[in-house]
């Protein structure tokens, strides 16, 4: 190689951009778009009010997500303003000749979930979608970019993006997770490290044996809460795992093709020798199961540890912290574990993917539903829904006293039926405990790993998994 | 909507609001409930809405002296969260034309230039400065120079940062991209053709 030593985001970049543009920015190409129905009715009206047409129709996926309902998906949906979005997207998709998976496609799902699934999220690949975990897809070492409705529209209009180039700061996890301890905890603890600010103007590079170990639906839970540190990005180097899980998935080339495709990919990697505008590391093995306290994903303790005490903090943490508290009404001081929980939310594009549900199940075949507590478990998609019923595992969660459900974002966000109400406090296991994040103004969030849900929701309260496995 | 119609955003001028606080998420801007919807048209309606409900009259935006700005003064890492463009929509429906922090989440930002809302950052101190200054001051004009990157008030004029290609793209009047992006067909077409998952391996 005579070419200098390179990451796979300058790789990418290069092979993606078109042109700079005057003031500096790059006009990026985007080969694969995602499209849902919150962020692009408004798109498509700006394109028909210009008279232009979706550029690359064939390069453009949609699905239907947050506003599905989870308990009926039969149509019309119940809620008429769900119903009109929905129909929407149809019209959109139907007009514009872009491909729609809806409930009769059987790929149905939160988009996040059903794009790697069908093979469309490529190593080396650019992918936009109007929604900020778009980041998830960077688990195939992709550039994976959340954007504004403006922004879909200029990619329905040219494929292309109008943006500055990130910065990457490489996150090594070295060792390898104890048991009991997930990606999940693995991304809580890296923005418990670097803050929710923290990767403001960055792309994250996770790497380190931890990483390398991990499966591809690991690897997309760690990639997914990248934008939760303020990363625009995240990603993982494409390697063996990577191929294997592509092998055969419906929009992934066949025969010589994926051989050719399998050489591509793996050369987009980073090389050995890439400089990285920074470098942090983590020990895997001083990672806990973690756990929210507070109103941002950065608010979070192992779960042996205690709640944060206002008086101990630094002086630019203190009014954040009390901010936090009083919103969450829990006790400085107080040991996280024990908390009351009300709610059980098992699911979203962070963690509702089949292994995720499998972890859940094996703690759920320990018990039952404490009295009391409202327990959902709702599948990422159509395909995780079917493949975890070919496994029983439906049948593991109704017998324990969990509620099953028909696929979509569900409680993550509550723009459809499922929401807390009033003071409820939910273990969740989505992605972000902002105030009211879950459809009730005053409703309170813990996060933390599907199968620490699934402890809470038999105990009635947070408990540590790792005396339930 | 026109793609020839070019604005120039070089200074935004007018009384400014103060909202303490780091890491404003855009749920807490536009809870989601509102957002079904298949028009922008109703989020200026419900800004900020549970957070002035749970405060009580006591919100910054509920206070009559700030009434009518058209400048919003934050702290770290505003607009955090959500893609949201619904975020910036009902700031930009309220009445606001610009947004002045110590730093803004990435996303938050980009949806703004594509909106044509200017957000410029300050250091710490001379956003505490402004922020004092707007407070004990709400009648004064607080003067964002876009090229010259400087927020101007009564504690002076401030130095701040606007990245350099969103500067660009707010004085020449591209931050609707979409035109400027439509005149490089032919480069898209040969960029694409290059690319084996786009083209065929």
């Amino acid at each position: 190689m005579s070419e200098k030593p390179a990451h796979l985001f300058e790789k990418t970049w290069r092979a993606h951009k078109v042109r700079e543009l005057p003031g500096g920015q790059t006009q990026l190409f985007i080969g694969t778009h995602l499209v849902h129905e919150v962020t692009s009715p408004q798109a498509f009206a700006m394109l028909r009010e210009l008279g232009l047409p979706v550029r690359f129709p064939g390069r453009t996926f949609a699905t239907a997500d947050h506003i599905m309902p989870t308990d009926t998906q039969a149509r019309p949906l119940a809620d008429p303003l769900a119903e009109t979005m929905l129909s929407e997207l149809e019209r959109n998709c139907a007009e514009s000749e872009v491909t729609f998976f809806g409930k009769e496609s059987g790929y149905q799902g939160v988009v996040h979930v059903i794009g790697p699934e069908l093979g469309l999220t490529v190593p080396g690949s650019t992918i936009a979608c109007g929604d900020s975990h778009t980041s998830t897809h960077g688990a195939f070492g992709t550039i994976a970019l959340g954007i504004g409705t403006s922004q879909v529209r200029d990619v329905l209009a040219t494929q292309t993006l109008a943006m500055g180039e990130l910065k990457v700061r490489r996150i090594e996890v070295t060792g390898r997770l104890r048991p009991g301890v997930y990606a999940k905890d693995v991304i809580l603890a890296i923005i418990r490290k670097l803050g929710v600010n923290g990767g403001v103007g960055f792309a994250y590079e996770y790497a380190g044996e931890a990483v390398e170990a991990m499966s591809m639906e690991e690897r997309m839970t760690l990639c997914n809460m990248s934008i939760e540190g303020g990363a625009r990005c995240g990603y993982v180097n494409p390697d063996a795992t990577t191929v294997e899980y592509l092998r055969g998935r419906r929009y992934s080339p066949e025969g010589e093709a994926f051989e050719r495709a399998t050489a591509e990919w793996l050369a987009m990697a980073s090389d050995p020798d890439a400089e990285y505008d920074d470098t942090v590391s983590l020990k895997a093995d001083e990672i806990e199961p973690s756990i929210t306290w507070g109103i941002h994903p950065g608010h979070n303790i192992g779960v042996r540890e205690r709640i944060p005490t206002p008086s101990e903090a630094s002086d630019e943490e203190r009014a954040g912290i009390e901010e936090a508290l009083e919103y969450m009404d829990l006790d400085p001081g107080a040991p996280i574990a024990g908390t009351p929980v009300d709610v059980a939310f098992i699911g979203s594009c962070t963690n509702g993917r089949l292994s995720d549900l499998r972890e859940a199940a094996r703690v759920a075949r320990t018990g039952t539903v404490q009295e009391g507590v409202r327990a959902l478990v709702v599948p990422g998609s159509q395909e995780v829904s079917r493949q975890a019923i070919a496994e029983g595992l439906d049948e593991v969660f109704r017998k324990a006293g969990f509620d099953w459900r028909e696929p979509g974002c569900s409680m993550c966000l509550a723009m459809n039926p499922d929401k807390l109400i009033g003071r409820e406090i939910c273990a969740s296991s989505s992605n972000r405990n902002f105030k009211g994040r879950q459809g009730s103004p005053s409703g309170r969030t813990l996060l933390m790993s599907p199968a620490m849900v699934a402890a809470a929701a038999l105990a009635g309260r947070v408990v540590d998994v790792r005396e339930v496995l | 909507m026109s793609l020839n119609n070019l604005t120039s955003i070089e200074a935004v001028s007018g009384r400014a609001c103060v909202l303490r606080g780091d890491d404003i998420d855009t749920d807490r801007i536009i809870p989601a409930r509102f957002m079904k919807d298949i028009t922008f048209d109703a989020m200026g309606e419900h800004l900020f809405e549970d957070a002035r409900k749970a405060a009580k009259g006591n919100h910054p935006l509920d206070d009559e002296r700030f009434l009518g700005s058209e400048i919003l003064v934050v702290g770290k890492n505003f607009g955090c969260g959500s893609s949201r463009e619904h975020a910036p929509q009902a700031l930009m429906r309220y009445g606001f034309r610009a947004f002045v922090g110590e730093s803004f989440a990435d996303i938050f930002e980009g949806n703004c230039c594509s909106l044509g809302l200017v957000c410029i950052t300050l250091s710490e101190r001379d956003a505490e400065a402004l922020r004092e200054s707007v407070e004990l001051d709400p009648e004064q004009v607080v003067s964002i120079d876009v090229s010259a990157e400087t927020v101007t008030c009564r504690a002076g004029a401030l130095s701040g940062n606007i990245p350099k290609g969103t500067r660009d793209r707010l004085i020449k009047g591209h931050w609707n991209a979409t035109s400027l992006l439509l005149e490089a067909e032919g480069a898209i077409d040969r960029t694409a053709e290059g690319l084996p998952y786009v083209s065929g391996y």
